[in-house]
């Protein structure tokens, strides 16, 4: 998919910003061994986006995401972060792989939430929040925890701040892991299967919240998620992975009530 | 270094093989005795043999080697030969170290699996050697492995009884060349092969007991994300010395995990 | 032979001075030993073999070679060198050099305990190197491992005697020197060793007890 009629970046001031497209893959190619997780991907995210991925298990969904948060590195192909090249910096021309510096750099843009929250359970919900701002954005501790209640008050948890991670439950952390995630305030948030470890009755705070976060921000979005009600509220547009490629994309509307590949179809009536 | 020093250094090696080799033998039959009696039926049993491997294990090793060598003697009137007190004093500690690993790996044998031989009405004596022994043999090798590698260090301490160990040699070189850097070096490095030479066999060995009762052998890697710290420090790399193994377990008074 | 009470009274002067100089060494190497432990135990998880390997190299070697040989190498090595060390300053660097390498292992371990997500969600929020271990890793892996690295002080205890060997006046040097004056070894060499076992099983019991509420929960 490649949509290009967007260009929202007004808010963020980055110059290398070419266009619209925010996210380009472009032939990555990623294994695990022998077995080709990413097959020669190709596509791009514009700018303030909600792109939702889905697919069996195994089709390469959270890989995207974790390539995006250079928690892995692609074998081939090359990745664009707001018209930076993500693992690799050009020198005398020529593509390298990137070094710390950059790849910190350029991380900066992009925010995730996890599975599993991973929330630090030797800080207290404010320092969770507060901690990285101050030591890497560099926020005064004054600024850094301003900033943290406001984003406790968008997630309703204002009076969680003093405790512990292990004094909450599963959907109030998870809820704290995205405030987390946005005091850094990223460009892009990644957001994988963030409703997949928390107990039924917990998963619709959590996707109130995000939901939330999609219609009043203009945060580029890359989600994962088995909710498909949810994708359907929040997505411009659907990809559709199946053993490492996007087999198809398109408008929610259209992929969700007529699908035009039979894989799609298979998949959806087993999810739905 | 002269061919008449090195003579002097192989001698020395060989008794510390011979000192390793008859200590290991003894701190096998104590650990076995005492790890057996510490699952004994009676309190009273159990709590005498606890009574030993606490003493052993909270003693210094050297502090009992000075008085093996120099109170009983006076006390008892008879003197050892140097070779079997240094030997004594080396089975005692490491087999009270030892003792605790066969306790500990008799009692994670399935329960049951007990209960099946009380179920044959085997005695205690058939099930400890027909079930529990066969069954928990495999799981102590790699801590003895460990104390193994720390009995090996610990008899570089007959030489200061006098005993003409590796660690003799050495000193007797050092004062002959009046130069202690290059002796020392090739002492230690010595040391690092037996140690290695140890640790080789004793893998080999696993391997032979895992494949006895059908276990392939664990592969150092295959560790669970998220697993307790105990877990960890029991399955980490089994390069040398697993920490548990010579930490809680062989080297201090620590508890069995 | 005769048990002489005496003797023992004699003994405790100097027994009591020992006692202060072995639980020195303790200290000051227990010290060592947990600092440069963690400095191995994250040298181990560099990102590069360059360090990597030498430094797991360099553990094997300290841990596999006998203790007794180090403190003759640094006691005999180090003047040739033209570094003066007093006997209780070298004898302090050896032991706690050689159990940096078994707390080694229990940080790593420890380590290793921590969920790779932490790691992650560090990465994820940009954390640096620095801050990731010290804000987030290591708080969470040091607490559990506490046990276990007193478990390494009372072994570490019971090996101080053979600093004996390069003269530090520790509990066994003290009775050494006191049945050398009186040729009564009997006395001063068995209060010592029960000294150490009335020392060490109470600590034992102690860490037991430590590990049961710190790692289990």
């Amino acid at each position: 998919m490649s949509s290009s009629e967007h260009n929202e970046n007004s808010e963020h001031t980055n110059p290398a910003v070419d266009g619209s497209e925010l996210i380009k893959f472009d032939n990555v190619t990623k294994r695990f061994g022998s077995k080709v997780v990413l097959d020669n991907l190709c596509f791009d995210v514009s700018s303030g986006k909600h792109v939702t991925l889905i697919g069996p298990s195994g089709s390469g969904k959270t890989t995207i995401l974790r390539l995006l948060m250079t928690l892995m590195k692609p074998e081939e192909g090359t990745i664009k972060v707001g018209g930076h090249y993500l693992t690799h910096e050009e020198k005398g021309g020529k593509l390298v792989p990137a070094g710390e510096k950059h790849i910190r750099e350029v991380r900066k843009n992009i925010g995730m939430v996890f599975q599993q929250f991973n929330l630090f359970p030797n800080m207290k919900v404010l320092r969770n929040l507060t901690e990285a701002p101050v030591h890497v954005l560099g926020l005064s501790k004054e600024e850094a925890e301003q900033r943290a209640r406001e984003l406790l008050e968008l997630v309703g948890l204002t009076e969680h701040i003093d405790k512990y991670p292990s004094q909450l439950s599963g959907g109030q952390q998870q809820r704290v892991a995205i405030a987390r995630a946005l005091a850094m305030r990223p460009q892009v948030l990644l957001l994988d299967e963030v409703t997949s470890a928390l107990d039924p009755e917990l998963v619709a705070g959590v996707l109130d919240v995000l939901r939330d976060i999609a219609h009043t921000t203009d945060i580029t979005m890359l989600c994962v998620t088995h909710e498909m009600n949810f994708a359907r509220d929040i997505s411009d547009d659907v990809l559709m992975f199946d053993a490492g490629r996007v087999i198809e994309s398109g408008a929610p509307e259209k992929i969700f009530s007529d699908p035009e590949h039979e894989r799609t179809r298979e998949f959806l009536g087993a999810v739905l | 270094m002269t061919s008449g020093l090195w003579e002097l250094v192989l001698k020395g090696i060989w008794i510390t093989v011979q000192l390793t080799v008859f200590s290991s033998a003894l701190a096998l039959a104590v650990a076995f005795a005492f790890g057996i009696l510490r699952t004994h039926r009676l309190w009273i049993v159990r709590f005498l043999a606890g009574c030993y491997i606490e003493v052993f294990r909270g003693t210094s090793a050297l502090v009992f080697m000075f008085w093996i060598f120099f109170v009983l003697p006076l006390m008892f009137s008879y003197q050892l030969v140097p070779m079997w007190a240094a030997v004594l004093a080396l089975g005692l500690t490491y087999g009270a170290y030892g003792a605790e690993v066969v306790r500990g790996a008799l009692q994670a044998v399935a329960p049951a699996q007990r209960e099946a031989g009380v179920a044959l009405s085997f005695t205690r004596g058939q099930q400890l050697r027909k079930i529990l022994i066969p069954q928990a043999w495999p799981e102590m090798i790699p801590p003895f492995n460990n104390l193994s590698i720390e009995l090996l260090k610990g008899t570089a301490l007959v030489s200061i009884m006098g005993v003409g160990d590796t660690a003799f040699a050495a000193n007797l070189v050092r004062l002959a060349l009046q130069e202690s850097a290059e002796i020392y070096t090739y002492t230690l490095l010595i040391y690092f092969v037996l140690a290695f030479v140890i640790s080789r066999g004793m893998r080999a060995l696993e391997r032979k007991a895992k494949a006895g009762i059908g276990r392939p052998m664990e592969k150092p890697a295959a560790r669970k994300p998220g697993a307790g710290v105990l877990q960890m420090l029991k399955k980490v790399d089994g390069k040398a010395v697993d920490p548990q193994h010579a930490g809680t377990r062989a080297r201090s008074a620590g508890g069995d995990a | 032979m005769e048990w002489d009470w005496s003797a023992v009274d004699d003994f405790m002067p100097e027994f009591w001075d020992g006692v202060l100089t072995t639980l020195q060494v303790l200290a000051l190497g227990s010290l060592i030993s947990f600092g440069l432990g963690l400095v191995w135990a994250m040298a181990l998880r560099a990102r590069t073999r360059f360090i990597t390997w030498p430094v797991a190299l360099i553990n094997e070697f300290i841990r596999n070679t006998p203790l007794l040989i180090q403190l003759f190498f640094f006691f005999f090595v180090l003047p040739e060198w033209d570094v003066q060390f007093s006997t209780l300053t070298t004898g302090v660097l050896a032991i706690g050099l050689h159990y940096s390498t078994y707390t080694a292992q229990v940080y790593r371990a420890g380590i290793d305990g921590v969920p790779v997500g932490q790691w992650e969600a560090a990465t994820a929020l940009n954390l640096p190197r620095g801050r990731t271990w010290f804000a987030v890793i290591l708080p969470q892996a040091i607490r559990r491992v506490i046990p276990a690295l007193g478990n390494y002080v009372i072994s570490m205890l019971k090996d101080t005697p053979m600093l004996a060997v390069i003269g530090v006046l520790e509990m066994l040097q003290r009775a050494r020197q006191q049945g050398a004056e009186t040729f009564q070894f009997v006395e001063p060499i068995t209060v010592v060793g029960v000294a150490f076992i009335l020392i060490a099983y109470p600590a034992s019991v102690l860490m037991r007890f430590l590990e049961r509420r710190l790692v289990q929960q």
